[in-house]
């Protein structure tokens, strides 16, 4: 099966190609050919991991070349190790929920179809990023990610507010990946190849000076910062949030955004010999988190709530990967590797699930303020509980999924003191704005009476992905339960990875996460903390995090501004000196072309008009054979075959007979057709008529 | 075969006669199938009296008779078509690529 | 050419009808019995076939060209019948001059024909089973051939469904 694994990304493909020239106009057969095809990938998607694991994680690759510039190859393959295996069960199996969920989400949506051809070009293009086998290849993908996210973020482009953030998602990833671009070809320079393992080899035989290796990881990160939402980057995520919600479940929770954290789990082996870029990007991983999660606790829309807590949570698999560069670029020992794909795993899970059940309850109560929502446990009875399991697991409660993953990503902290107590905090923080979340939602009393009582639950193709997701956000980690041979061993770099029981780590943990919970339950259930005043306290801070710490007020000043003011002073450059310049320059010519004129109207115009007029006379006559009827061709054809012919039987030959019999044959018909012509009413019959 | 030979001939030049003179333009088509089948003759004359080895001429004819048939599908599509715009098929209408 | 006389006397006989119902199916006037001719012609053709030892090609070219093409060619005619019936010349003014220039090609071919021997004769005879080879023919060596002119016929009825197909406004 591994063998066909290239089919996965074509599948989703060919639903595209179907959907957008065959299936747009029937709706239902669309979305379920769409869905047929990732759920086959899906079945593949799961063969391809349990052959991988009989092949205890050795790397299958293929490719062709495509072609060459001097000594760079650009070649087209797949690369299936234990990341990609791991890689395309997320992608397809949130893939799979989501475009289930979006038949009942999009239901009535007038570009129905043509959501579900976006879907499956992004599975394609997210699909195919998983599988490449070398940075060329990647890159294209990668930017298609970007492309679709565009077009899906924007899918409501009649609204203002989505197309602008379908550009502002689009515009911001591009500026990372100007960095991802950088980061290429300083790779692809010094290593004369863009396959992973043609690089790396290159990378382990020092082909490149220290200094410049740091730059290309530091660059390489840049489109991971770009595409994770990291920060300084991280503005478009939740203004992505404008997109229908079955999107930012699938884009910006589970696989896109993954796409940032997969490159530098990917091209590890480039960080881990530079310890420098790798601190950087745990800098950046543990500020991203820690900035998001602080954010996401005054926020009062649900979507972006999860959106900055999909910030954060990237944030921690980031960090994680950036320690494992450093620890493993000191010589020590270090899970962040494991803990970063572990992580990324089973956080697609519960984060996919909090988004659709967001999107459930967003299609029940059609708003998105938390403030206007309450009570819907009793209204619904799937989607709340679902929601709960989701964020129990994010929390870091045993034994879901995400108590697992969490434990090891503090696990990685390990020797970083400032890392480990910014980690705790953040934990504790996002136990407790997920609590927040789901008291607000799902208890206590109902605080607009009106909509809880139009409040329902959603329809089954929605409520079936949700419970599917849920037992992937309780079981998803137990593959990783420590002291138990699990994914540790599996999904390694360099090498296996052995977790074993920290007992005191586990509790730290557990006790963080609960006391989170058990603060917003006091806070936002039994009240006996009110949250207003706690908010008036403290009012500066509480405008500072609900203004998202004035990022985009700050880059409006220190970026938009000043490129409009130059903008503006270029113009009026433009329009003094450059027109000026312009100007004169003209005046000049055309008192030079006054003088050229005369001798063009006189002398060539002459010439050319002579040889005008004498093609004119002699095509007078010529012009008669072109009768525009192919039966005369056929006629001419015929004639001068048998005038060759009798050429060649009597005359054998002699040219001059053979010029003469042309050119009469040739008047004698023009003749014809002449005579014809003029006495043909036919023609201008028809022209009359028309 | 010299007898087969000048049939065809014949028939070629038949065919090729009522190609430049027919009006109709289903005519042409008509006379456009003799030209086929002229051919045809030839091709299966030389495969029985020179080339016997693989039926090639044979094989020939064959495939020279399907695309006769697509062609006449398409001529006639034509013809239909130009019937329904021009409400007519005379050839010496449509002549307006004329100088 | 050591015949059997019979088959001698068929050839004559066949291609006095073919160059006869020939000539009729483009000169005579009325459009519908040129079709009839038409048919006449290459029923006479396929005689022809079969006294060149090709029985399969003789078959399929009653089957196609009497069946298929000349129906075709009526159901042409009588979709256009308005044209048809009237008793309007079915030639146009290059009929003199093509019927000339014809005959000079059939004489220029006689007298080339008449005057030449050529080829190298055939030292063997065709094969007998003659549907049975070019059958096994079709699938081995001309298997390629084969799958292009299929293909090509479905595009031909393709194309001919979306030519002829009324415009939907």
């Amino acid at each position: 099966m591994t063998e066909f694994a290239f089919l996965i990304p074509l599948l989703p493909l060919f639903a595209f190609a179907m959907i957008v020239f065959f299936l747009r106009w029937n709706e239902k057969v669309a979305s379920g050919f769409s869905i047929a095809m990732i759920l086959t990938s899906w079945v593949m998607s799961v063969w391809i991991l349990f052959e991988t694991i009989a092949r205890d994680g050795a790397p299958y690759e293929i490719f062709f070349h495509l072609t060459s510039f001097a000594a760079l190859n650009f070649e087209v393959g797949i690369l299936v190790d234990p990341l990609t295996a791991i890689m395309l069960i997320v992608v397809t199996t949130v893939g799979s929920c989501v475009q289930i969920y979006s038949l009942g989400y999009m239901h009535g949506d007038p570009r129905f179809s043509r959501f579900f051809s976006y879907l499956s070009l992004f599975l394609f293009s997210m699909l195919g990023l998983v599988l490449a086998n070398n940075f060329f290849m990647i890159f294209i993908f990668w930017e298609l990610v970007g492309l679709t996210s565009y077009l899906l973020i924007g899918f409501w482009f009649e609204k203002k507010s989505a197309a602008d953030a379908g550009k502002k998602a689009f515009i911001t990833t591009r500026i990372g990946d100007l960095g991802f671009i950088v980061g290429l070809l300083l790779i692809g320079t010094y290593c004369q190849t863009f396959n992973y393992q043609g690089v790396f080899q290159a990378l382990g035989d020092g082909v490149m000076p220290a200094g410049v290796l740091t730059m290309a990881a530091i660059f390489l990160f840049c489109g991971a910062v770009g595409k994770s939402a990291q920060f300084p980057l991280h503005v478009w995520l939740p203004d992505a949030m404008e997109g229908p919600t079955p999107v930012s479940a699938l884009i910006h929770a589970a696989t896109m955004v993954a796409a940032g954290v997969y490159l530098v789990a990917r091209s590890m082996n480039v960080f881990v010999h530079s310890a420098d870029a790798s601190l950087v990007v745990a800098i950046i991983g543990i500020t991203t988190s820690f900035i998001a999660a602080t954010i996401a606790l005054v926020q009062n829309d649900i979507k972006r709530v999860l959106a900055y807590s999909t910030v954060s949570q990237l944030g921690y698999m980031i960090m994680a990967l950036g320690l494992y560069g450093v620890d493993t670029a000191h010589g020590h020992h270090s899970p962040g590797f494991y803990a970063g794909t572990f992580h990324l795993m089973t956080h697609a899970f519960f984060k996919g699930l909090l988004f659709l059940g967001a999107g459930s309850v967003i299609h029940a109560v059609h708003t998105n303020d938390i403030q206007e929502m309450g009570g819907l446990w009793k209204k619904m009875k799937i989607t709340a509980p679902a929601f709960c399991i989701a964020s129990l697991s994010i929390a870091g409660i045993p034994p879901l999924a995400g108590f697992f993953s969490k434990d090891e990503i503090v696990a990685s902290t390990h020797g970083h003191p400032v890392f480990y107590v910014l980690t705790l905090a953040v934990a504790f923080m996002t136990a407790f704005y997920m609590w927040r979340l789901c008291f607000l939602t799902f208890f206590g009393k109902p605080r607009d009476e009106h909509r809880y009582e139009h409040a329902h639950e959603s329809p089954k193709s929605m409520s079936y992905p949700l419970a599917f997701l849920s037992l992937l956000a309780i079981g998803a980690g137990w593959v990783g339960i420590p002291g138990l041979p699990g994914i540790g061993e599996f999904a390694f770099h360099a090498e296996p990875y052995h977790t074993h029981v920290d007992v005191l780590g586990m509790l730290i943990a557990t006790t963080v996460g609960l006391s989170g919970i058990i603060l917003a339950y006091f806070v936002f259930y039994k009240k006996a903390i009110d949250a207003d005043k706690v908010a008036e306290r403290f009012r500066p801070i509480h405008t500072f995090l609900l203004n998202k710490w004035y990022f985009d007020e700050l880059y409006d000043l220190i970026l938009i501004r000043p490129i409009m003011a130059i903008g503006r002073f270029l113009w009026t450059f433009d329009a003094r000196v450059v027109d000026g310049i312009v100007n004169g320059a003209a005046w000049l010519t055309m008192l030079w072309s006054d003088a050229k004129m005369w001798f063009d109207k006189w002398i060539i115009d002459g010439a050319v008009n002579g040889a005008g007029w004498i093609v004119r006379k002699s095509a007078a006559g010529m012009r008669y054979m072109q009768a525009g009827q192919v039966q005369f061709y056929a006629l001419f054809v015929l004639l001068m075959i048998v005038i060759f012919g009798i050429a060649k039987i009597f005359v054998n030959n002699w040219w001059p007979l053979l010029v003469a019999l042309f050119a009469g044959g040739a008047l004698l018909l023009g003749f014809t057709a002449r005579r014809s012509g003029d006495d043909d009413s036919a023609a201008g019959a028809y022209e009359a008529e028309k | 075969m010299q007898y087969y030979l000048i049939l065809a001939g014949i028939l070629f030049a038949i065919g090729l006669f009522g190609v430049i003179t027919r009006r109709n333009t289903v005519g042409i088509l008509m006379s456009l199938e003799l030209m086929f089948n002229a051919a045809n003759i030839n091709f299966v004359a030389f495969n029985k009296y020179v080339i016997t080895g693989d039926l090639a001429g044979q094989m020939f004819a064959i495939f020279i008779v399907a695309v006769a048939a697509a062609e006449a599908t398409i001529g006639l599509a034509i013809v239909l078509l130009i019937y329904r715009n021009w409400r007519g098929i005379d050839t010496d209408n449509y002549s307006i690529m004329k100088w | 050419m050591a015949e059997h006389a019979s088959v001698g006397i068929m050839f004559w006989i066949l291609a006095i009808v073919v160059v006869v119902s020939g000539f009729l199916v483009v000169s005579l006037r009325n459009i519908f019995h040129c079709a009839l001719f038409l048919m006449l012609c290459l029923t006479a053709v396929a005689g022809i076939f079969i006294t060149l030892d090709a029985e399969f090609l003789a078959v399929a070219q009653v089957l196609i060209y009497v069946g298929a093409v000349s129906v075709l060619m009526i159901f042409a005619i009588m979709l256009t019948r308005d044209l048809a019936d009237k008793q309007i010349p079915q030639t146009n003014k290059h009929a003199m001059l093509a019927f000339l220039g014809c005959t000079a090609f059939v004489l220029g071919i006689i007298l080339v024909l008449s005057g030449t021997d050529m080829w190298r004769w055939a030292k063997t005879p065709l094969p007998v089973e003659n549907v049975m080879t070019i059958g096994k023919l079709l699938m081995t060596k001309y298997v390629l051939p084969f799958e292009v002119i299929s293909i090509l016929l479905v595009a031909a009825m393709i194309g001919a469904i979306v030519l002829a197909r009324k415009e939907k406004a």
